[in-house]
């Protein structure tokens, strides 16, 4: 377990120059997303065009982790339709969670950067708040949509 | 017993490198490197003399306190009570009526709120607590006022994270019907001038509640002598066991609140018409209490003793003076929390270092923080800032384990600065 195996190059990067970090005024569906433990504060804004994401973006504060996390999602969700995106958010929860599980990480892209996270149970929620976040967005959308 | 860690020739000194044999765990190393332990506001390390205090007890006295005529029972009351008397004189109590074990400082809080507060207060009252108490100081006064429509204010801090005092002076009112301070801030080190709060409410009336958690560790305490009303902390702050910790209350305002839990050990007599309560301190500890815990707990305050709270403070003050000279060469390091006279705690940001990556990246290094908000949410929303690093340190501490803090954090800005 090294430290660099947590904080790789593109975290890092992704960290100091978040991608996407912006607010999307006319946001299909937006959610807030909150890590009381570490004060981890995060809102991603998802525009739709069809049922396709054809915008994605964030803002908020956190650690390097989150952010370089949040960022990251963005880049590799956008112009994805939503089932692909939930299945992105499906197998990062199992590259974070579950070492048991072979994932291919690299059909994940630079979402494999994070796979060091699961050495270090405490920051895996910080990984993972921008894709529950998003997961959220996208459902409250589902449910607009339904009603 | 304890040897005295004087160094020789010197009454004052503590001997640093003796003590830390006292404390097994911090013979342990992380990845190769020997454990620098300055968490000390979250939670204390035990020396062998506590740990072994409670294995003693377990082999050899353990029965029900208060119960059996058969020796062990009478054992293991002798010690559990030995504990309440050795907590009495450390804090200089009138008397061990005033003195409840509880699990800790939270439920010595609650017990007061639920106990002292809910039977009495009504709409139009007013508790009154400061901006930096720990959550454990403010969560069971506003459960405390859902239940009974009574009103908490809270008196403002400054900058330099000091309580308000005139600000404070002006909250007090008629309606006020307790005050609740801390007396020490866990989130910031703040030492609050409590004396002088306690005067100004006491002549207005109103009693008022310590918050002691972070002060009993690290300073000697005398309660009869700061006149507040209750006065509660933990046993594993201050180098005894996790669940056990105090509540000193003033016997006249103890005998008058109705007991708080219900069960064994807290009556006299019990039929289904009536029940006759037990006297103080029984009225408040009802079940079999944490004997081990209390019997640890007075084996903690003998350790202190032994090194003497004065030394422990002169101590634990050397060590924050360099430590906050060493971490004030950090680049981009600002400190959160600057008042004039505080506990050895350091909470501190680095520019563009997130607190939790300063907390991981440290502990690779075998350094031991804390991050986040310290339980103490409104303090951080006052600095405008989601969370802080904060470095606690004990009178184990030494010099070299505050250079290995400060090299680390260099590393930390080196990675992701």
């Amino acid at each position: 377990m090294d430290l660099k195996d947590l904080y790789r190059d593109i975290i890092v990067d992704h960290n100091r120059h978040p991608r996407n970090f912006r607010e999307i005024p006319d946001a299909d569906c937006r959610a807030d997303g909150f890590n009381p433990l570490c004060g981890d504060k995060l809102t991603v804004f998802v525009k739709l065009d069809g049922g396709r994401i054809s915008d994605v973006s964030f803002n908020g504060s956190g650690c390097a982790i989150s952010i370089a996390s949040a960022s990251l999602l963005t880049e590799s969700v956008k112009g994805r339709t939503v089932p692909e995106a939930e299945v992105l958010f499906s197998q990062m929860h199992q590259l974070l969670t579950r070492d048991d599980v072979d994932i291919d990480v690299t059909s994940l892209g630079k979402l494999g950067a994070l796979s060091g996270v699961r050495e270090f149970p405490a920051r895996v929620k910080c990984a993972s708040l921008c894709w529950h976040t998003l997961d959220a967005a996208l459902h409250q959308q589902q449910q607009v949509s339904t009603e | 017993m304890n040897a005295v860690h004087a160094v020789a020739g010197s009454s004052t000194a503590l001997d640093v490198a003796s003590i830390r044999c006292d404390f097994p765990v911090l013979e342990r190393t992380l990845r190769g490197l020997p454990l620098s332990y300055l968490d000390n506001a979250a939670s204390s390390q035990r020396p062998r003399a506590v740990i072994d205090a409670m294995s003693r007890y377990y082999e050899t006295s353990h029965a029900n306190v208060h119960r059996g005529v058969h020796t062990l029972s009478q054992e293991a009351t002798d010690l559990f009570e030995g504990a309440r008397e050795k907590v009495r004189r450390f804090i200089n109590a009138k008397s061990t009526k005033e003195i409840i074990f509880v699990r800790g400082t939270t439920e010595a809080i609650n017990l007061v709120a639920q106990s002292y507060g809910r039977p009495t207060f009504g709409p139009g009252d007013e508790i009154l607590i400061s901006w930096l108490e720990h959550h454990a100081n403010i969560v069971p006064w506003q459960m405390l006022c859902q239940q009974t429509g009574a009103t908490l204010k809270v008196a403002p801090i400054t900058q330099s994270g000091e309580v308000d005092f005139d600000a404070f002076a002006a909250l007090l009112s008629p309606r006020t019907k307790l005050v609740a301070l801390a007396h020490v801030s866990n989130a910031l080190g703040t030492v609050i001038p409590v004396r002088r709060f306690v005067a100004s409410a006491r002549t207005r009336g109103v009693p008022v509640l310590l918050d002691g958690a972070q002060a009993v560790p690290h300073m000697p305490v005398d309660v009869q002598a700061l006149e507040c009303d209750f006065y509660a902390f933990s046993g594993h702050k201050m180098c005894g066991p996790t669940g056990i910790g105090v509540l000193y209350g003033r016997e006249s305002l103890l005998s008058a609140m109705p007991p708080w839990q219900g069960g064994g050990d807290m009556i006299l007599a019990v039929s289904f018409e009536k029940t006759v309560y037990n006297g103080l301190p029984y009225k408040f500890e009802a079940g079999t209490p944490d004997i081990a815990g209390a019997i640890g707990l007075g084996a903690a305050i003998d350790y202190l003793e032994t090194l003497g709270m004065e030394r422990i403070a002169a101590a634990e003050q050397a060590l924050l003076a360099y430590a906050t000279e060493q971490l004030a060469t950090v680049p981009g390091l600002r400190f959160v929390g600057t008042a004039a006279e505080k506990a050895a705690v350091v909470s501190f940001t680095i520019d563009r270092v997130h607190p939790h990556d300063l907390g991981t990246i440290l502990d690779h290094e075998g350094v031991a923080i804390r991050t986040g908000h310290h339980c103490a949410m409104p303090v951080m929303d006052f600095f405008g800032l989601p969370a802080t690093a904060r470095a606690s340190f004990a009178f184990y501490n030494t010099r070299a384990e505050i250079d290995r803090l400060v090299a680390a954090l260099h590393t930390a800005r080196e990675m992701l600065g």
